[in-house]
């Protein structure tokens, strides 16, 4: 049996992926902070597909932990498929070194810290496959967010690093990049409908890109097209902007 | 943040705020600090029952608990809709006990309405079937109810329109199939006479409803087709199906001549709609196996169909009679409503059996009638004027549906109000439970 590593499984995307790959027959190993969550979406789960579902407590802040939680899976997962992430609040990560810590840690020190234990493990075995969550908002900084933005930016550019690298073992590396989505982080914005994905259709996304071995996956295509247009403004223009 | 919001009509429309919740902590926090709210399903009621100043999702809470399959009990959190309740269960051997016309609405909403099928007359309302849930009241506290434990507190939750608080899981018995598909047969009536024989010939018969053309007058007032369902046994399907009896196959085209969806569509714009159907039937009888989703779903295929009724949006008109006033009561509404010309073409009409439980459940013993009227003006005197009507006729509304009645048709159309008022006050002092519906229908609030 086959089984996928979802690290950050409580959010909404994880969980809607999570369907994809069980409801093909594969095995769970779910990983995330909140154990009561967890112990829910198990349930759920394994009711809906009747696969195999493991509950982990990983916490990506907590560097230290990442060897051994890694190393003491209860099954080698074929897939590690990473969603955690923290938008928290630009202003007051601009004051409050705490915050701009956590948005720092949760985008891209955890995901490089556990990430590089992944690697290594898929490199040697010359198998296996990566998907990274990271975000539009990472292709230029906005004052708005640039602190989630230039974190996520770091991950896009580990995830793009790490494809390079592990290709010559075939090992795939996938970057998502999905647009708005629908979930629990941004239930508090008003966001336009066009522009939108749900969760389910980044699930379904994900998993047709792990088939195909897109590299980078924009869920939503227009945004490839509107981040191009934003790229290509002059800095000049750009810092004047408000954004 | 304030996000523009309406229903299954598209009527009223309302700016508030929307809240989501995936964990029951989150929801006591939430009744916590809201002044008040009322519980969202998928927003399948038509009208403001779901419609309020602060509107608490269930959408999200929409994961199962378990699932007997020996026993066929069903356990999951309210806000899972029936859609997914049958991928997991048809395939098992199980289906819903009672199902409404779509199946895009949550366990939480077939509660809180306590919907009704085509099987009323045979095995009652979706209550029926509830063995418990779990509701969170005003003071953020779960509480267990069944028949046996708060009795009372279930009693008034089942069909009370969200008032009592917001279920969270909910606990049913399924029903035993044995194929993922319906026997149907398609009866012609010649007018409402012949429409009411036919219900009572075939009372017997789990599924029954009725298409009525709302064009006939005369002689032909009433002029409609009844279909018939029953769940197949597996030697009554063709070969092919036999293999695999719980699972739909997509490929096979089966014959399902009742095109619903592109014959009603259609028909909206074109004024001297004729039944064409009722003609394409040449015999007088015609049986098909169909498919649980065709025949019980058949205006899911058409997504967002609500919209074709413009920018103002419609309302739905869903009454029921007692029996004995029945056929002299639909005989009278028809008549007007096809002399004043502003309703849809088809109204759905349906037998109900005697009803169990809840204060202010929709069904009792007689039929009912449900037919679309898109809004404009004029409307709403003339709903009021079938209002009395009905009234009349002992009759009420079913406030699923509704999005404008007067509160004195709601107090005089159900006898339970004022036990469900009575039993609101002692669970909800504080009045936390509050949709647009219940402020329009003055049910202290
Ligand atoms: C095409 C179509 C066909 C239909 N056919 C039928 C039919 O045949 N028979 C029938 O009975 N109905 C029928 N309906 C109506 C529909 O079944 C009901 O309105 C149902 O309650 C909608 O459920 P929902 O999940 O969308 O909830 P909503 O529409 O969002 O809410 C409906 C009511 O339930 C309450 N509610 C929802 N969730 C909860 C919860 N978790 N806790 C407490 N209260 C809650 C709301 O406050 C509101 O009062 C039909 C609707 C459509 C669009
Ligand atoms: N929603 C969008 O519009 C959007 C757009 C682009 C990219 N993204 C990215 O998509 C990913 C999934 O987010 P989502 O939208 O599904 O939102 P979400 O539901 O809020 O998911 C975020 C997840 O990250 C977890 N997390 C945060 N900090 C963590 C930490 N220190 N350790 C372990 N887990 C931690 C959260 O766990 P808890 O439940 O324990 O808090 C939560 O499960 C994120 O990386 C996000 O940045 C989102």
């Amino acid at each position: 049996m086959n089984y996928i590593l979802i690290l950050g499984a409580t959010s909404d995307m994880a969980y809607a992926t999570a369907r994809e790959f069980a409801q093909r027959g594969w095995g769970l190993l779910l990983a995330a902070r909140n154990e009561k969550q967890l112990a829910v979406l198990k349930n759920d789960l394994q009711t809906r597909y009747n696969v195999p579902v493991h509950t982990l407590v990983f916490e990506a802040a907590d560097f230290g932990s990442h060897a051994d939680f890694y190393s003491r899976l209860p099954h080698q997962p074929e897939v590690t498929a990473l969603f955690f992430g923290y938008l928290g609040e630009q202003e007051k990560a601009q004051a409050d070194w705490e915050e701009a810590k956590r948005i720092i840690d949760a985008n891209y020190t955890g995901a490089v810290s556990i990430l590089n234990l992944v690697a290594n493990d898929y490199e040697q075995k010359k198998k296996g496959c990566i998907i990274g969550v990271s975000s539009v908002a990472g292709e230029r900084g906005r004052k708005s967010n640039y602190l989630y933005g230039s974190a996520k930016a770091g991950l896009t550019a580990y995830l793009s690093g790490l494809r390079n690298r592990l290709t010559a073992a075939g090992v795939h590396v996938v970057t998502v990049k999905p647009g708005f989505v629908a979930t629990r982080m941004t239930e508090h914005l008003k966001l336009p409908k066009p522009l939108t994905a749900s969760p389910e259709q980044v699930g379904k996304a994900i998993f047709k890109a792990y088939i195909k071995k897109t590299n980078v996956l924009w869920v939503l295509p227009v945004w490839q097209l509107i981040m191009q247009n934003i790229r290509m403004i002059p800095e000049a223009v750009f810092k004047k902007m408000n954004l | 943040m304030k996000k523009t919001i309406a229903n299954w009509g598209q009527y009223p429309c309302l700016e508030a705020d929307e809240l989501h919740f995936r964990e029951e902590e989150e929801i006591a926090e939430i009744i916590g600090k809201s002044a008040s709210l009322i519980a969202r399903g998928r927003g399948r009621c038509y009208g403001d029952a779901s419609l309020g100043e602060t509107v608490v999702s269930t959408t999200r809470f929409n994961k199962f608990i378990s699932f007997d399959r020996d026993r066929g009990i069903l356990d999951c959190q309210a806000g899972v809709s029936l859609e997914e309740v049958l991928k997991l269960v048809v395939p098992a051997g199980w289906f819903l006990p009672v199902t409404p016309g779509t199946k895009f609405i949550t366990v939480g909403g077939a509660v809180a309405s306590d919907v009704h099928g085509k099987n009323h007359h045979k095995e009652g309302s979706f209550c029926k079937w509830v063995l418990d849930f779990s509701l969170m009241n005003s003071k953020g506290e779960q509480v267990l109810c069944s028949r046996e434990h708060n009795a009372e507190l279930f009693e008034t939750s089942c069909g009370g329109m969200g008032l009592t608080g917001i279920i969270t899981r909910v606990r049913f018995q399924l029903k035993a199939i044995e194929t993922a598909y319906i026997k149907q047969t398609q009866l012609k009536a010649a007018n409402l006479k012949e429409v009411f024989q036919l219900f009572e010939q075939y009372r017997d018969v789990t599924y029954t409803v009725a298409w009525i053309d709302c064009l006939q007058s005369g002689d032909s007032l009433g002029r409609s087709i009844l279909m018939l369902g029953e769940h197949a046994q597996a030697e009554e399907l063709p070969r092919k199906l036999q293999q695999a009896p719980l699972q739909l196959s997509d490929k096979l085209k089966l014959s399902v001549p009742f095109n619903f969806p592109s014959f009603t569509l259609n028909s909206y714009s074109i004024k001297a709609f004729n039944f064409a159907y009722y003609h394409k039937l040449r015999k007088q009888q015609q049986s098909s196996i169909a498919s649980y989703d065709s025949f019980f779903y058949p205006l899911d295929f058409v997504h967002h169909w609500n919209r074709m009724y413009g920018p103002k949006g419609f309302v739905q008109y869903q009454f029921v009679l007692p029996l004995h006033n029945s056929y002299e009561g639909l005989t009278t509404i028809l008549q007007r409503i096809s002399k004043k010309g502003m309703g849809s073409f088809l109204a759905v009409l349906k037998l109900f059996g005697p009803q169990e439980q809840g204060l202010i459940s929709f069904p009792m013993e007689g039929y009912t009638l449900a037919l679309d009227f898109p809004v404009c003006d004029g409307l709403f005197p003339f709903l009021d004027e079938l209002d009395e009507l009905v009234h009349e006729l002992g009759g009420r509304i079913y406030l699923s549906k509704d999005a404008r009645m007067k509160s004195s048709m709601f107090f005089r159309g159900y006898p339970g109000a004022v036990d469900f008022i009575r039993s609101l006050e002692s669970f909800d002092p504080d009045h936390k439970f509050v949709s647009l519906q219940r402020k329009r229908l003055a049910i202290p609030a």
